[in-house]
């Protein structure tokens, strides 16, 4: 249910309009927030967006399909594997292809490796959005480690283009598992000093605690989802009710919180990464060590998907993360909507809890919603 | 080179309404001169190339491997450089990558507020021709027809090495007296705004943003 | 919680349902007349437990000659998901606002009225810039308007260059004997 922020008398002189980003270090990407402030409140915010908007959906309309698998990656710049996954996801439904099961058990490893590299930054900007810059220096600089092991498999460190449609592009390369399982440790390790770190720090508890609750009752009017949603109490997750790949048969714990804070949705989301730890290691020691990773494909070239349309999903780090694909048998996409979880987070939810927070609260405020703008604008 | 002269008269700033064009500067910018005595230049050039001062401003998906570059693992403070959030203090432009018209905009908006001596690094393959987003309706397709470029660091993503290579580049061109890109923008003023405002058509902006 | 299938029969009752297509276990679409959409979606949210609204887009069926909207709707409870379409004629495109029904989507409504041009009378901020900043062309995503050739229009002319042209420049790095005429020695 929309309902406008009270309007302001911008003429009365109480207020200031105050433009945070694009050029802005405590935004979330290239970004904005138009605020009008009262004193250091804020009374009112407008999120302007677009500042990266290339057109996918239209660049996507004029490729054939395996011309479209290099380009959905750069959709979300620091988490692209879910937009391989999804497209590969959407056209092999449409176009009848099974993948096979050692290329699911390399997708589902790939997925929560970036999902644990995206959180990772993620702790980092929290921090640095509090004053904990130290955090920042940790996390990304194990972030690191991560893209490591990506390169490792997939030859790229940040847009892999590695799941392609009917499987994936290569098999895990010799002694991943134990290179993998150290990098797990390490990180681990590295969780239980940020735990000191952030989360007992009276500074960061004081300042997060209460910032920009998020009531019940919005969550679903807002399109709210993921660890926003969780923090809010809400036991949804995708990977739980709509099993996609194999997380049917990986154990892990769903995270729930009732404050729906930030201080909350911070907590989720360092929980979910010992959970994403956990489900790595069932991955590496259960995956099929050998087997084909890749389905018999039509001639790509002439590669002609019967019409139809459907949605996939897939849970990632902010929320829902979905692909609409239309096809009209042709071999070029008819119409292509990348469901971004920012898109509902960035614009409608964040107008709305910005109002009454401080100026220098506002950045913490957009990191703990956990935005990506590329998604956003596409 | 194009040899329009900047002394042209003063600039007509038709973006802004008439009572805003009272508060802006109609003034052209001027080239830089070197100092008459070579050696103090080129002191004066070694002193520049080792405190180069980057804005932060992720303008592309190039930005985000600027994160690894500054912290622990890569560390590029130790080669004199770090990140400014304003662009009053910073003397490297990093277009991380493809530049939409939109972000074009404040691009300008921000290399015009930068003090010189200043420079541009362009990330990635898109500010070279497009890249992948060559056919995209709102990126632009070569970068230095809007802006004056220093570098280009190839690749998509370019990795923080390449960037660390990067940036010695840079000094090295710095310390030889190559890195002109602020001169040449001057010098091409006219030609680089007709540029601008061919591909900006909400141009509500002064000429110049001092 | 009912069928999916047996829950569409029963709004079919008062709401002319046609083209239900299931796609999988739990996504359905189907299609409904412009007129009544609005008062099903909000049956749909407030009686059948849909109360997720995914996301809202549009297709282009130029030579059709009309727009698809696709609302989806999401039940948590059931996990299934609804596609609903509702058809609209390309030219002058106007369907009514659902920004009372879910708040997210005014953004996507303008979104629409930026890339299409479909104009949802009463939805807020429904004509400022969302992506797009000072366009004067068509609205991009509509089939019309070639991407291609605009790019290749507005983004590709070289004239009055006099600075490095980093083509000619890697051409004479790497060639440097290079000429445009040709040689007279014929090697």
């Amino acid at each position: 249910m929309f309902e406008p922020n009270p309007p302001v008398d911008l003429s009365s002189g109480k207020y200031l309009k105050l433009w945070q980003g694009p050029q802005h270090p405590g935004i979330t990407g290239n970004m904005s927030l138009e605020l009008t402030t009262c004193g250091d409140e804020v009374v009112d915010c407008k999120t302007h967006v677009g500042y990266l908007h290339r057109g996918f959906e239209k660049l996507m309309e004029r490729r054939t399909f395996i011309q479209n698998f290099p380009i959905v990656c750069r959709i979300a710049v620091p988490e692209p594997t879910f937009n391989e996954y999804l497209y590969a996801a959407v056209v092999e439904e449409l176009a009848g292809i099974q993948s096979p099961e050692r290329a699911e058990w390399i997708r589902t490893l790939n997925l929560e490796l970036m999902r644990l590299a995206s959180y990772l930054m993620w702790l980092g900007g929290i921090g640095a959005a509090f004053g904990q810059s130290t955090v920042y220096q940790w996390t990304v600089t194990h972030r690191d480690y991560i893209l490591d092991l990506f390169e490792e498999m997939t030859g790229a460190r940040v847009y892999h283009m590695y799941i392609v449609p009917g499987g994936v592009r290569g098999r895990l390369p010799e002694g991943f598992e134990g290179r993998c399982h150290e990098v797990l440790n390490r990180v681990e390790k590295l969780l239980r000093d940020v735990e000191k770190v952030l989360f007992n720090n009276v500074v960061f508890k004081a300042r997060t605690k209460g910032l920009g609750h998020i009531p019940r009752e919005m969550v679903d009017p807002y399109g709210i989802t993921g660890p926003n949603q969780r923090a809010a109490g809400f036991a949804r997750d995708l990977r739980k009710d709509a099993p996609y790949l194999v997380y049917d048969q990986l154990e892990f714990d769903l995270i729930t919180a009732t404050e729906s804070d930030t201080y909350a949705r911070a907590w989720v989301r360092y929980q979910e990464m010992h959970q994403g730890i956990r489900m790595l290691r069932q991955c590496l020691d259960r995956m099929p060590k050998d087997g084909p990773f890749q389905a018999r494909m039509p001639n790509v070239l002439h590669w002609q998907v019967p019409a139809g349309e459907t949605y996939a999903k897939a849970e990632c780090t902010r929320g829902e993360y979905g692909y609409y694909l239309v096809t009209d048998g042709s071999e070029y996409v008819r119409r292509v909507h990348v469901r971004g979880p920012s898109y509902t987070h960035a614009i409608a939810l964040m107008e709305k809890l910005a109002v009454g927070t401080n100026i220098a609260d506002i950045a913490g405020l957009m990191v703990s919603l956990h935005t990506y703008p590329p998604e956003i604008e596409r | 080179m194009d040899t329009q002269k900047y002394a042209l008269g003063p600039l007509l700033n038709e973006g802004l309404s008439a009572e805003d064009r009272d508060l802006f500067s109609d003034a052209r910018p001027v080239p830089y001169e070197p100092y008459p005595v070579a050696v103090v230049e080129k002191f004066v050039n070694w002193v520049r190339a080792n405190s180069l001062w980057l804005l932060a401003f992720g303008t592309g998906c190039g930005a985000v491997e600027l994160n690894p570059l500054m912290t622990a693992r890569f560390d590029a403070y130790r080669m004199g450089v770090q990140m400014r959030p304003t662009p009053r203090q910073s003397s490297v432009f990093i277009i991380g990558g493809y530049a939409s018209v939109k972000t074009l905009k404040r691009i300008i908006r921000s290399y015009e507020q930068m003090q010189g001596p200043k420079f541009v690094v362009c990330l990635g393959i898109c500010p070279i021709n497009g890249g992948m987003y060559w056919d995209s309706y709102n990126t632009v397709n070569k970068f230095d027809e809007y802006l004056p470029v220093d570098l280009y660091i190839t690749g998509c993503m370019p990795r923080p090495e390449v960037l660390m290579a990067g940036v010695l580049e840079l000094k090295k061109k710095i310390m030889e007296g190559r890195a002109d890109g602020a001169n040449r923008y001057v010098e091409n003023f006219d030609w680089y705004k007709a540029n601008q405002k061919r591909v900006i058509k909400d141009w509500n902006m002064p000429d110049y943003n001092w | 919680m009912a069928n999916p299938i047996e829950l569409l029969q029963r709004f079919g009752k008062n709401f002319a349902i046609s083209e239900i297509h299931e796609q999988k276990a739990d996504l359905t679409f189907f299609k409904v007349p412009k007129e009544q959409a609005v008062r099903l979606l909000r049956e749909l949210r407030d009686d059948a437990g849909y109360t997720h609204l995914a996301f809202l887009t549009n297709i282009d069926w130029i030579e059709k000659g009309i727009f698809t909207l696709t609302y989806m709707l999401h039940n948590y409870d059931a996990r299934h998901s609804l596609g609903m379409h509702v058809d609209l004629e390309r030219d002058n495109a106007e369907m009514q606002s659902i920004h009372g029904l879910w708040a997210q989507a005014a953004t996507y409504q303008r979104e629409l009225r930026e890339m299409y041009g479909i104009r949802f009378p009463g939805s807020p901020r429904l004509d400022e810039d969302f992506c797009l900043e000072g366009w004067d062309q068509i609205p991009p995503m509509r089939k019309e308007f070639d991407t291609a050739a605009f790019s290749l229009e507005r983004f590709y002319s070289r004239e009055g260059r006099g600075t490095e042209d980093p083509r000619e420049h890697m051409k004479g790095l790497l060639y440097p004997t290079h000429t445009d005429e040709p040689s007279s020695g014929g090697q």
